[in-house]
């Protein structure tokens, strides 16, 4: 999802007779479904684990910023501009609530910046992908926004109190963005022949990427036993995989869209779309930087920081005089 | 014009003026997302540029109905040639370093509000009732501009080099903001619009003020670069258009 592949402590969760007391106090009120709140004790596992799982979802948003972004300028009407621009903006809000919530786990922006620029940290490999036209705005909206609120609307259950309440509130906006997406889909589809095939050919682009979002298979999944005990993740890759896949069909054929993917069909015995498989070789390798924008993302992040330094630098010399000047008057 | 409908043009005008502004303004303030100094910047600059963007609705949709052939906001927006675009020069000018776009956005914002203010009691109504809902924004975006040009004026060595070099550059082209020609004094008689030279007199005042507490020092001398108003743009402009008017243009017609 936002957050793929997180790495949790790679152990199986130890049974509750293998725990120190504190740790069968915690297990028992995670089990209990009380919050974990941010100066209450916490297995060290449970705090690395989170503080990658959150801060990935940050980074996400941060440089989910740039293939929307690409097209503020050439939005093809004024509604259209307003929309987009309160969009992205949005997805900066959430950046800023998330690495909010992962700074009361003991990290701070500027440390999570650091290994987001120097590739140490991951972001989703959703954001590695071109937006070639218009219709890859609306196919975002629809599909990626699709995707991210499935797996956010459990993350609101989390464990870990300020990443839960940042899920709620993120939750509210995420469905707005989806439905924008939808209706810029409605609109190319019910418009010339070139623009729906403009909305196909977005589809049949960003289809696998956005299935991919959800991470590996379950069976390839060696993180998430642990994040499931810990609630940290509630539900498993597959899961969502595939109640995203049920939810999407439908909503394709609503717009006259064909899902690319030859092996779809309706399964009765588990109510539910069977798909074909994934190219699991293209989302390894968009995870390990190879993907078609993996540079671009990077470097652009990378521009705007170092670009920016003389900016953040002029406030904090601002500020020292400021204090000084008070100091010297007092 | 062969039509039979009897556009005010003076009003026309200013209404093309006001949005054109907001529009291209936007249209560069907007570029900015994702790419800004600090996540805080980001969201900021996108705000100014959604509060841009509704009021060149507001603007060139009165416009739209003043001049009375059926034009929308959007055919106005993406469907006129630079000559016939009407913003000052300053506007389009391009982002630059951070300096650059942030000290455009002051010289502009220090012009804008005190003329939004002023077109509060246009008696034209419907020019009132778009410059009463804008001014409350407006405010706040010359909050935020005079307080960024003082503190990053006012901070390291390098960022007052930066803002002095943008300041230097963008200068030359504040005086059109309060530069009158034939329209602004026609609509200054008829109570339409503010007397730009009195704008104009407390838009010097400020500036001294608040760059003086910078600690930076304009090229008051420099001569004005203008133009816009009246359809003479710099070579910017087209590549903007180009930009913002691709799809309408491409594929002429559609919906979306």
């Amino acid at each position: 999802m936002y957050a793929q592949m997180v790495k949790s402590t790679g152990e199986r969760p130890k049974t509750l007779d293998e725990m120190t007391p504190e740790e069968r106090a915690f297990q028992q009120r995670v089990d209990a479904d009380i919050k974990i709140e941010p100066k209450e004790w916490m297995p060290e596992g449970y705090r690395k684990t989170l503080v990658r799982q959150i801060s990935q979802h940050a980074h996400s948003e941060i440089v989910g910023q740039l293939p929307e972004g690409n097209w503020i300028t050439r939005a093809p009407t004024l509604d259209r501009k307003a929309i987009l621009i309160a969009k992205v903006q949005d997805e900066a809000g959430h950046g800023l609530y998330l690495y909010c919530a992962a700074e009361t786990l003991g990290v701070s922006r500027d440390e999570m910046t650091e290994q987001l620029l120097s590739g140490k940290a991951k972001y989703s490999s959703i954001f590695n992908y071109p937006t070639l036209t218009w219709a890859d705005i609306g196919a975002i909206g629809w599909l990626v926004d699709g995707a991210a609120i499935m797996n956010q609307v459990q993350l609101q259950k989390c464990s870990y109190g300020p990443y839960s309440r940042a899920m709620i509130r993120i939750c509210k906006e995420e469905s707005f963005h989806q439905r924008q997406g939808y209706d810029i889909m409605m609109k190319l589809c019910a418009g010339t022949a070139e623009q729906k095939e403009m909305a196909q050919d977005a589809l049949n682009r960003w289809w696998q990427p956005s299935l991919m979002m959800f991470g590996p298979s379950d069976k390839d999944s060696v993180h998430s036993a642990q994040s499931m005990a810990w609630k940290i993740k509630p539900m498993s890759n597959d899961e969502l995989r595939q109640k995203f896949v049920d939810q999407t069909v439908p909503q394709a054929e609503y717009l006259g869209l064909k899902i690319p993917d030859p092996d779809l069909k309706w399964n009765e015995g588990k109510k539910g779309y069977d798909f074909g498989e994934i190219d699991w070789n293209e989302f390894y390798e968009v995870l390990r930087g190879n993907g078609p924008c993996n540079k671009e993302r990077l470097d652009a992040r990378r521009k705007a920081w170092d670009d920016g330094a003389w900016f953040r630098d002029g406030l904090m010399a601002h500020a020292q005089k400021a204090k000084a000047r008070r100091l010297a008057a007092e | 014009m062969t039509t039979a409908v009897k556009t005010d043009l003076a009003i026309f005008e200013l209404a093309l003026r006001m949005g054109d502004n907001a529009l291209i303004l936007a249209q560069r303030v907007g570029a900015w997302c994702g790419h800004a100094p600090v996540l805080e910047e980001d969201i900021a600059l996108a705000n100014v540029a959604l509060d841009l963007i509704g009021q060149t609705k507001m603007w060139l949709s009165l416009a739209g109905e003043i001049e009375g052939r059926g034009r929308t906001a959007d055919d106005l927006a993406f469907l006129r040639d630079a000559r016939a675009y009407r913003n000052v020069l300053l506007a389009e000018q391009p982002n630059g370093d951070f300096a650059h776009t942030l000290m455009r956005q002051f010289l502009f914002d220090a012009w804008h509000h005190p003329m939004l203010l002023a077109l509060k009691s246009s008696c034209e109504k419907r020019v009132a009732y778009i410059a009463g809902k804008a001014d409350k924004v407006v405010r706040y975006h010359l909050e935020r501009s005079e307080d960024l040009v003082i503190r990053l004026g006012d901070g390291s060595e390098e960022s007052r080099e930066r803002m002095q070099a943008a300041l230097d550059a963008l200068y030359p082209f504040a005086g059109e903001l309060c530069a009158a020609d034939a329209i602004d004094s026609e609509l200054a008689e008829r109570r339409i619009a503010p007397d730009l030279s009195g704008i104009g007199e407390s838009y010097i005042a400020y500036l001294k003020r608040t760059l003086g507490e910078a600690t930076l020092n304009a090229p008051w001398d420099a001569a004005t670069r203008k133009g816009g108003k009246n359809g003479m743009h710099t070579e910017e402009l087209g590549y903007i258009l180009a930009e913002m008017q691709w799809l309408q243009r491409a594929y002429p017609g559609a919906k979306w």
